[in-house]
């Protein structure tokens, strides 16, 4: 197999507080991008998903471990990795025209060898391409809708044809009939320009429609890994069932089947304990034994494609399955 | 000023808070249309222009004295009269005016030069530099200025251009510390992080993306002082502590008026007036900005001075619907005088029953929030209901005034919305916020008040609530700060709870526990519930009923489970299968295009351009709601032949 595009190893990353503290935002977190590939990483907000693409992208400091481009795309980072982010209404220069804004990152690798007109030229490609008007050019963003403003976004980060594009939360803030627009296009952005995305999302539904592989966190750890269809229907740690439960359903079967393991799962709410060396989960897990207080349980092998950090995966999957077996529609089998 | 849309009425609240500058043309634009600014700026120019050409517009020089002519009233010769040397007035203040602008001048060039960059340093890179900056700042604004000058003037032998570049360096050290704020904001906006991730230098990020963010506060503070330092400059001429006399300044000019007060009072006019209007019109050039400034912060809402009028001859709508706990009955809304009026929605008629759960869905810009602040009497300024009606528990709402909504809110309806945050005062603790509402509404003691709170928190399912009351907004997070908005909303025991996209702002996880909530507590209390999202299954989470709205109209009615069964309305069916929960491999179906803004509704179907089975029958004329099926009502002419056709193509649907 070739030389991944990203890899990711060891990752930690402390932020200074305040009076001194530190807070651990990752904690050893290692994973590749393939080129040509689409990983995901899920989990709430807090949970580090966001901390990983800054420290990709050089706007964490790095703790421990280590972040490797590879695949041609080391040769020029800057311009290989480009970044897509949560919110459209501040993510564009409201004092900048769009075509200002999708041109920079032109002018600021390739200002030189390109005149103005060249420059102009791309940039009207590339907004066509991500379905705006070239006309559009010239206005602000205050005119535009969030989905077109995301759109313009992704423009701005393919305009220097990057390997590796990490959308961070890039269709959180967007209307379902709009999200599917952009996931669409940037399923047809992955076919015609080659790239790779890191796809950043809370939302596990959104993630297995997108991507190849899928990282769940849970506080900074990896909880869960491996192919999404894989880690969606089939979801070993706790905290992914959980994800997996709260995603709306219109059909009343798997409603109701989510709604049973909801109730499984349910725990009241109590303050996060440190991080420690146990899980990171146990506060908030129905199946927390002392073995969870006392080792914090490193990624392994299921039986199935995916690797997880639970002690007791085995048994919360007797426990979870045997209930909701017979309610749960057609859980296709891995492949 | 355009219209405003409800695409920009729901999108320009989320908007308003990142978008922390004018717009770049904007600030010269800004003055120029306001009529305050607009004078100012002319006054200034000309003020400007007449003291250049001070040369060409008077004959004789500035000390041309005529002892034939002193201390005159205005005269044909004389157009501002004469001082007591018989020299011309107006003469003297266009020549005087010079030696002012030019100390303004001086006074704003030592300003801008020292706190632009030290301010946007100190807020940008931000650690140490700022500390040392900001102190240094501390140190120079706690000198007095006036002793300052004084020494100035004495050292440099009342060298009017020391004093006043000494004064812009004195009065920098305020102004470098209002650059370093919003400097300091504008390094928070994601866009510069965009730029750094881009490989943008750090110097092209101060200079492109931060400087001007602060664009709009620089040039509030330099009108500002503008205004102070010709005040400064004039009271320093009349102290004689400037040029020496036969030099006209305004400062001297006033000083020998007062020495002429009793024999002819009008010589301080003309001196008197002028000082007096540049430093007001400097002073409106900074209100001016300061106010755009301020509108761009706030959801401003386009329109707002218009009064919108309910139409003479509009109907009434009979009475209150049987049986429906609140019910809106032909319900539109517009923006806009009479004249250029747009309808923002159109005959909304819809009705909840005593402890129903009722679901209203649809795109961004279809209406849900206009539709529910006019049912709740929380329609912004210049936006009104023009028809229909709003009934609660058989009385209506729209004509009583403010006072019938007052009667209802609180107790009768409750409004959560989107951003919990907001609902919450960030200056008082969440235990008291709770408590002073149920104080405003129960009138009991403090301590039942507070007791009470507590009870609130645990009915939303918050673990430890007596600690979660002693906190502040900020430091909960965006789900508790949600559960803490249901909590105020159920204070009142309302019977009616809307909840305008509860959970879009959470995560997914949050909002399956904020839904179980809000389900739980339905059941509980028997409240009627209306929940709006844009998101089919967050609705169905819960809702018995579905109202699906589109541009401004309802499109369809139905109960839930029928309507997610076999949706009569294409757009219905459109959304349903954009929904990523319904994906089933291969490309997801999405719906081209965008919700029309409402001056481009079409006079047919509203969803006519974005529907796959338009036809002529379609875009003729408005399309009335009809009863489709026993339970349905859908507002499309060809929705039986539809349904019928599309429950045959099984990707359409969910199985
Ligand atoms: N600049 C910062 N300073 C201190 N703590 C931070 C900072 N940014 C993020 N954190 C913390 O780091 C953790 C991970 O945050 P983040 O990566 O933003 O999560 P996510 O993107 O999954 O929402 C959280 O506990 C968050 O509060
Ligand atoms: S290790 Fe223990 S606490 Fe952690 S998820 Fe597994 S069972 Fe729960
Ligand atoms: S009326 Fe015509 S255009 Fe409108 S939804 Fe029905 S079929 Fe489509
Ligand atoms: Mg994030």
């Amino acid at each position: 197999m070739s030389e991944p595009l990203l890899s990711v190893e060891g990752l930690v990353v402390d932020y200074q507080l305040p009076r001194g503290q530190l807070r651990r935002a990752l904690d050893d977190v290692s994973f590749n991008v393939l080129a040509g590939q689409t990983v995901g990483l899920v989990g709430e907000s807090g949970s580090g998903k966001s901390t990983i693409a800054r420290a990709i992208v050089g706007l964490a400091p790095i703790t421990a471990g280590t972040v490797t481009l590879g695949g041609g795309a080391a040769a020029a980072p800057r311009q290989s990795v480009q970044m897509v982010f949560q919110d459209p209404y501040s993510s564009l220069d409201p004092t900048k025209t769009i075509g200002y804004s999708v041109a920079e990152p032109l002018r600021v690798h390739h200002g030189r060898e390109l005149g103005a007109q060249e420059v102009r030229a791309r940039t009207e490609q590339m907004l066509e391409s991500v379905g705006i008007q070239a006309s559009a050019a010239k206005l602000y963003p205050a005119q535009f809708s969030g989905g077109q403003r995301q759109r313009i976004a992704i423009a701005r980060a393919l305009i220097v044809k990057p390997k590796l594009v990490i959308c961070d939360e890039a269709l959180s803030a967007l209307d379902l009939s709009v999200q599917a627009q952009i996931i669409n296009l940037l399923v047809q952005l992955r076919e015609t320009h080659g790239i790779s995305y890191l796809f950043i999302s809370h939302d596990l539904s959104v993630v297995e429609m997108l991507c190849d592989e899928v990282v769940v966190l849970y506080r900074g750890r990896i909880a869960e890994t491996g192919p999404a269809r894989a880690v969606s229907n089939r979801p070993r740690h706790p905290y992914t069932r959980g994800l997996v439960a709260a995603v709306p359903e219109i059909d009343p079967v798997a409603r109701a089947a989510s709604r049973a393991t909801r109730e499984r799962l349910r725990k009241p709410v109590a303050p996060a304990p440190p991080l420690e060396d146990s899980c990171q989960y146990r506060h908030r897990c129905v199946f927390a034994t002392e073995q969870c207080e006392q080792s914090r349980p490193a990624l392994r092998l299921t039986d199935g494609p995916t690797l997880v950090a639970c002690h007791r995966y085995e048994e919360v999957a007797r426990d979870l399955d045997e209930k909701a077996e017979s309610e749960i529609p057609a859980m296709t089998p891995q492949s | 000023m355009s219209v405003a849309t409800p695409a920009v009425l729901e999108n320009e609240a989320d908007a308003a808070a990142s978008v922390s500058a004018v717009a770049p043309k904007g600030i010269l634009r800004t003055i120029v249309t306001s009529k305050r600014g607009a004078s100012a700026l002319v006054y200034l120019v000309l003020i400007f222009l007449a003291c250049e050409l001070a040369g060409v517009l008077t004959s004789g020089g500035p000390n041309v004295q005529n002892l034939l002519a002193v201390n005159q009233g205005p005269s044909i010769h004389h157009l501002l009269g004469t001082d007591e040397l018989g020299r011309d007035l107006l003469t003297r203040i266009l020549y005087g005016g010079r030696s002012s602008l030019v100390g303004i001048a001086e006074a704003l060039g030592a300003l801008l030069i020292i706190s632009i960059p030290l301010g946007v340093i100190a807020g940008y890179v931000g650690g140490l530099t700022d500390r040392i900056i900001t102190r240094g700042a501390d140190l120079v604004m706690s000198i007095p200025v006036i002793i300052i000058l004084l020494a100035v003037l004495a050292i440099f032998g009342h060298s009017m251009t020391t004093a006043m570049i000494a004064f812009g360096v004195l009065g920098s050290a305020g102004v470098t510390r209002v650059v370093r704020s919003a400097a300091l904001a504008a390094r928070s906006e994601a866009f510069i992080d965009a730029a750094k991730v881009i490989g943008v230098r750090r110097t092209d990020i101060i200079f492109r993306h931060v400087l001007p963010q602060c664009r709009g506060v620089i040039v509030v503070q330099a009108a500002l002082f503008a205004a102070i330092a010709l005040g400064v400059q004039t009271g320093l001429t009349f102290l004689s502590l400037g040029p020496a006399p036969p030099a006209p300044t305004w400062g001297g000019m006033v000083a020998d008026a007062v020495s002429q007060f009793y024999v002819a009072p009008w010589q301080l006019v003309p001196s008197g007036v002028v000082i007096a209007l540049t430093v007001i019109a400097f002073g409106v050039l900074g209100d001016v900005v300061r106010d755009a400034i301020a509108d761009s912060h706030s959801a401003g809402v386009a329109g707002g001075r218009h009064r919108v009028r309910r139409r003479p001859d509009s109907p009434r709508a009979g009475a209150a619907p049987e049986g429906a706990l609140l019910a809106a009955t032909g319900l539109s809304v517009a923006v806009g005088a009479d004249s250029a009026q747009t309808f923002l929605i159109k005959e909304v008629s819809l009705h909840v029953g005593f402890g129903e759960a009722l679901g209203i869905v649809g795109e961004s810009g279809s209406g849900k929030s206009i539709t529910m602040k006019a049912i709740a009497g929380l329609l912004p300024a210049g936006v009104a209901v023009t028809e229909g009606a709003v009934w609660f528990e058989g009385t209506e709402l729209t004509t009583g005034g403010a006072d019938a909504y007052r009667s209802v809110r609180g107790r009768g309806v409750s409004i959560v919305t989107q951003e919990p945050m907001r609902a919450l005062d960030p200056s008082y603790r969440v235990g008291r916020l709770l408590a002073d509402l149920v104080r405003s509404l129960d009138g009991c003691t403090r301590a039942q008040a507070r007791e009470c709170a507590i009870e609130l928190l645990g009915r939303v399912q918050i673990l430890d609530p007596e600690d979660v009351a002693q906190r502040y907004p900020h430091e909960i997070s965006g789900g508790m700060a949600q559960r803490v908005a249901i909590a105020m909303a159920l204070a009142g025991k309302p019977r009616l709870l809307i909840a305008d996209e509860p959970t879009t702002a959470l995560d997914v996880t949050v909002q399956a526990e904020i839904l179980d909530l809000l389900r739980r507590l339905q059941q509980d209390t028997g409240m009627a519930l209306i929940l709006v999202s844009h998101d089919l299954g967050v609705v169905s989470e819960i809702c018995d009923r579905v109202c699906v709205m589109y541009a401004g109209e309802v499109v369809e009615v139905a109960q839930a489970s029928e309507l997610f069964d076999q949706p009569m309305h294409p757009y219905t069916r459109a959304l349903m299968s954009a929904n990523p929960g319904s994906w089933q491999g291969g490309q997801l179906s999405t719906i081209p295009g965008m919700v029309p803004s409402p001056q481009d509704w079409p006079v047919g179907c509203h969803f006519a351009p974005r529907c796959g089975y338009a036809t002529d029958a379609c875009v003729r004329e408005p399309i009335i709601l009809r009863q489709v099926t026993a339970t349905d009502q859908a507002r499309c002419v060809r929705a039986e032949v539809l349904s019928a056709e599309l429950s045959r193509t099984p990707t359409e649907v969910r199985q």
